[in-house]
């Protein structure tokens, strides 16, 4: 039996002095905190990356209206790309994840939770010096050689971050659940961030070392493709594109799955198509990895059988299966929904922000079928900007579901439930049109090096009828800003003076819903014993219809 | 608050042990994606110049023999740390995991000692870009190996003879390094 302690001790109340409460923040090891630090800086980096889209999308809509120099184009691009992937997608899904799976497990704290601060705390810093490089004109495709090489360098700390917070979290699915919660039985969410744990464990370790060729190589500069400034968004670029991206979505099936599941109040027949379903989606790891772009060609109706399989079964694996898992696992839970459930602002955050997760899976599917023609267009931003929008939809539905166990009070649901059909319009209204257009050859890509008014490269091009779509696209990005900026708000306002909340206001299932509201700092006051996937539901006899 | 059934508090199950384990998976990603793209360009730098290694660069294959080599009795010597925890014996797991120590420091001085004689600046083109980012990644691996084994023995040595699952999981991370360090030497050494 191992002596190592990784139990959080009871951390007093933070009713000391103002630097004192800075001070236990800084040092805390209590997941819920660590979680909730995720959450805040994201927050931050949602409202600057917004601003940036905004400013980009306004920046498309006429080519008579050129306000930004090519050098910062390029750079708002490349802030746009890493903040919304790397300040929000990202670090929204691992800091919810810190913030509840331990409590859903029955876990008295994280494993290894100091290995998930320091994570938190490398990701912070990766991301300011991140933005400061790009500030400095030193973001992919940069001109200032010495900010690029700390650009390189910030993107990998931020990236070794994400990674320890992943071996935390996937020691803790794997090590410290309840008695009798064995894996059939953990909580949708929970298995949802395993399976996204798992493929984080292997990409970003992918994209690290792919970083360090590229800083050791620019900062000793010789004739070599890896040592150009361009080298960041080809050896790196894989890392904030699809299909990367659909393995930081994957908890968004698992939010949505676990709120069809409460608000349905009954036990889920379809338990294990749903987790084999989130579970396929996590294939798309493989596409991460091996950085196979596994696209068919666009003469593949005139090959050959054997030429056809060798294209149809890497596109099956990478993009197929995962489609099909995204699919699987989004019908389940919709058909879950016939049973009337409780429509509540989490239930329509779930349902939203997992139709763009779906809506994202499969545009990516399409975006490589070369004969679709959509491959080096803005139907590529248009597809992560679904993936990226349904984390921030997901986040928002968990803030209001969870939120009573980090701080003890309810978000107001009329406040709250305006803002889910806010926020997705604008998710939509930003993705969609950029899909249209990527269908009338606009172009795009991950980080491009943009130049206007040349033949032989143009990677902002107005002409054509896209400047509808570019408007509409701006016109969205404003929507999800302004959705989030009054969630914010209002979460804020709940913090410090939300109506309080019960222990179980949502009539929930898992084990979160068995300790009090807040949390303690130990989450559970005694060891639960499990005996079923819904262990509160035995509890409740009434409630045991099934779905 | 609904009462569910209670239990006292369980054992934990191999915490360091799984989160080792995985966190060798993670260096194994890291690794061997760091070998497929040096891979990928010796192909593309063989194809196209007939040769890989520049001119009058000469990559010392007796050292690099020797890390592969140390490595042996680096594993054996981890695993008989394990046996002798198991035993209760602490001499001989304090012994076994300096010896591990001893061994993994010496095994750093053997690529230092590769650097120092291939003389080759980091900017003469891929080859050396690729050669000191791959083995340097390799270095700082074998760096955590030792303070690893340091931990370890000093929590052994200080009285907590009971905490075997670290000196388990300090084994596995061992025999991590030497199956990395195997393909890596395959793939840059013997193979260039």
């Amino acid at each position: 039996m191992t002596t190592i302690d990784t139990h959080v001790t009871s951390a007093p109340a933070s009713a000391g002095s103002g630097l004192a409460c800075v001070a236990e923040w800084v040092t805390t090891t209590d997941h819920k905190r660590i979680g909730r630090l995720y959450l805040g800086s994201a927050a931050v980096g949602f409202v600057g990356s917004a601003v940036v889209a905004l400013l980009l999308g306004i920046e498309r809509i006429s080519p008579s209206r050129e306000w930004l120099d090519i050098g910062s184009l390029t750079q708002l691009f490349a802030l746009q790309r890493f903040g919304l992937t790397f300040m929000v997608m990202l670090p929204l899904v691992v800091g919810l994840a810190t913030a509840i799976v331990p409590l859903q497990v029955g876990a008295r704290s994280l494993a290894f939770p100091r290995l998930a601060a320091a994570g938190f705390w490398a990701w912070l810093i990766g991301a300011v010096l991140a933005v400061v490089s790009v500030l400095n004109n030193g973001g992919p495709n940069g001109g200032n050689a010495d900010f690029v090489d700390l650009f390189t360098l910030s993107a990998a700390l931020a990236a070794a971050g994400f990674l320890a917070g992943a071996v935390s979290l996937v020691t803790t699915i794997l090590t410290t659940r309840a008695p009798g919660m064995n894996m059939r039985r953990v909580p949708f969410f929970t298995w949802s961030v395993l399976v996204a744990s798992l493929g984080l464990l292997v990409a970003m370790p992918v994209l690290i070392g792919q970083l360090l060729y590229v800083f050791v190589a620019h900062r000793h500069p010789s004739l070599s493709e890896l040592s150009g400034n361009r080298a960041f968004a080809e050896f790196a670029g894989f890392g904030f594109t699809q299909p990367t991206t659909i393995i930081f979505a994957i908890p968004v099936f698992g939010f949505f799955a676990e709120v069809v599941a409460t608000f349905t109040r009954g036990r889920s027949r379809n338990r294990g198509l749903i987790f084999a379903g989130i579970g396929l989606v996590g294939v798309a790891v493989f596409g991460t990895v091996l950085q196979w772009p596994a696209t068919l060609r666009t003469s593949f109706l005139d090959l050959s059988f054997g030429e056809k399989l060798k294209d149809l079964l890497p596109f099956a694996l990478v993009h197929g299966v995962p489609a099909l898992g995204a699919l699987v696992a989004v019908a389940l839970c919709a058909k879950g929904l016939s049973a009337k459930p409780t429509i509540t602002a989490p239930l329509v955050f779930g349902l939203f922000s997992a139709l763009l997760a779906l809506c994202g899976v499969a545009a990516s599917a399409l975006n490589h079928v070369a004969g679709a023609g959509l491959i080096g267009t803005t139907f590529e931003e248009g597809t992560w900007l679904a993936l990226v929008f349904s984390a921030v939809l997901a986040t928002m539905g968990a803030v209001t579901y969870w939120g009573p166990k980090w701080w003890g009070r309810s978000l107001p649901p009329k406040a709250v439930l305006p803002l889910a059909l806010l926020a997705f319009a604008g998710a939509a209204l930003a993705a969609l049109p950029l899909m249209v257009a990527g269908f009338a050859d606009q172009p795009g890509g991950v980080f491009p090096a943009v130049e206007r008014g040349s033949d032989a490269v143009v990677n902002f091009d107005y002409s054509g009828p896209m400047a509808l779509w570019n408007l509409l696209s701006s016109v969205g990005h404003g929507m999800v800003l302004l959705a989030g900026l009054v969630f914010i708000a209002v979460a804020v306002r709940s913090v410090r003076a939300g109506e309080r909340a019960g222990d179980d206001p949502w009539d929930g299932h898992t084990l979160e819903w068995a300790t009090t509201s807040p949390a303690p700092a130990d989450n559970f006051a005694v060891v639960h014993i499990v005996q079923s996937a819904e262990p509160l539901l035995d509890l409740k006899p009434s409630n045991r219809s099934d779905t | 608050m609904l009462a569910l059934p209670s239990a006292p508090a369980p054992a934990p199950r191999r915490q360091v042990f799984v989160g080792t384990a995985v966190a060798c998976a993670a260096g194994t990603a890291l690794i061997g994606s760091m070998l497929a793209l040096y891979l990928r360009f010796r192909d593309e730098a063989i194809s196209a110049d007939g040769r890989w290694v520049p001119d009058g660069v000469k990559v010392n294959l007796v050292a690099a023999n020797i890390m592969l080599l140390a490595l042996i009795p680096i594993c054996v010597f981890a695993q008989w740390a394990v046996y002798s925890a198991k035993r209760g014996d602490t001499v001989h797991t304090g012994l076994a995991l300096g010896l591990v120590g001893l061994l993994g420091v010496a095994f750093i001085n053997a690529q230092a000692f590769i650097y120092s004689q291939m003389k080759l600046p980091a900017n003469d083109g891929t080859f050396s870009a690729m050669f000191y980012t791959v083995t340097g990644v390799m270095v700082a691996l074998a760096i955590v190996g030792v303070v690893f084994s340091a931990v370890t023995a000093f929590r052994f040595l200080g009285g907590r003879i009971t905490d075997r699952e670290i000196v388990s999981a300090h084994a596995m991370y061992w025999y991590f390094l030497s199956v990395a360090f195997v393909a890596l030497w395959f793939v840059v050494y013997v193979t260039k």
